[in-house]
């Protein structure tokens, strides 16, 4: 779904800009492709980091470490977890969902569910190599500190 | 020898697969699945968004960029970067190539952030997905905290950042 609304929405920029002009379109794909050159090695190194993390820690053992006990341990587990694995939304809530009714709390979930979207540690060198390495680490430790503190006001107010 | 060089990630990635496949291959089999279909959806959302990228870079001015999303773009920046943020579009590695090219065209920091952040956390499809799973009390909190979270880091991140601290990905 998502894939089909970004390839309309290509091939009507594309007509758009050909139509006006057939060799800024040709410029265009010219600098788009020397930037996917560049991010070319970190993009292929994130296919197998996520394979590698995903085949390590499957769903199934993400919620044994993270949902038999509701401690303060859990939630940090979470919030490490949610960091530096990149899960894919469609996987990650029915997870989460699962986790609240097996008996972890809305602090653990929230705090997974908000560093999983907001941290990225296996993404960190494309971020640097985009935006910067002061951009990166500070967009990502911030993020962090964010998650605890989202995820401690959502236990408060939803239990 | 340079390509050898400018892959040596992804190289040592495959030998580590290798290596694994020997010694685990339980684990290897599992991982080789999942990194298989995140390379298919890579492989498909990837081209297209550089190429929208390249469009972004040759065809906006930047006197456009600074005037939606730069300084002195106020609420209507914010407002801005956040709706960009959330089309549906996919990951958020990305937005960061988008993200970098925005800012070399004079967006301010702070809504560079509030985008990566809607791209991030806020996706409408995601958000039906919470929903379902988690219940609207929860996906409405979230979403509030998250966009507050979002606008404070954005602030401080300006204050912090100097604009010598970006690279810039579309000139080597």
């Amino acid at each position: 779904m998502t894939t089909i609304i970004v390839y309309i929405l290509l091939a009507l920029c594309v007509g758009l800009s050909l139509l006006k002009s057939r060799e800024k379109t040709k410029k265009a794909f010219i600098v788009g492709a020397r930037a996917l050159w560049k991010m070319a090695p970190g993009l292929l190194a994130i296919v197998g980091v996520v394979g590698l993390i995903l085949g390590i820690l499957p769903p199934e053992t993400i919620s044994r470490l993270v949902g038999e006990e509701a401690g303060l341990m859990a939630t940090a587990t979470a919030a490490v977890l949610g960091a530096v694995t990149l899960i894919p939304a469609l996987i990650s809530f029915p997870l989460a969902g699962s986790l609240l009714r097996a008996g972890a709390t809305v602090t653990t979930i929230a705090v997974f569910i908000t560093t999983l979207v907001m941290v990225g540690f296996v993404t960190a060198p494309l971020e640097i190599k985009a935006l910067g390495k002061k951009f990166t680490l500070l967009r990502n430790g911030m993020s962090f500190i964010a998650a605890l503190i989202i995820a401690a006001v959502m236990g408060v107010i939803l239990t | 020898m340079i390509i050898i060089k400018k892959f040596k990630a992804p190289l040592l990635m495959a030998a580590v697969f290798i290596l694994l496949w020997f010694w685990l291959p339980d684990i290897a089999a599992r991982s080789t699945d999942v990194a298989l279909d995140y390379l298919k959806e890579m492989v498909l959302v990837i081209p297209p968004v550089f190429v929208l990228m390249g469009l972004l870079e040759i065809w906006v001015p930047k006197e456009k960029i600074t005037q939606l999303i730069g300084s002195g773009s106020g609420i209507k920046g914010i407002f801005f970067s956040f709706l960009m943020g959330t089309l549906p579009t996919g990951p958020l590695y990305i937005a960061f190539p988008l993200a970098g090219s925005l800012l070399a065209k004079g967006a301010r920091i702070s809504n560079i952030v509030i985008f990566l952040g809607a791209w991030a956390a806020i996706k409408i499809p995601q958000l039906v997905a919470e929903m379902e799973f988690l219940g609207l009390p929860f996906t409405i909190l979230r979403f509030v905290l998250t966009l507050t979270a979002v606008i404070i880091i954005g602030q401080i991140m300006e204050k912090v950042i100097k604009p010598t601290d970006l690279t810039q990905i579309t000139n080597d």
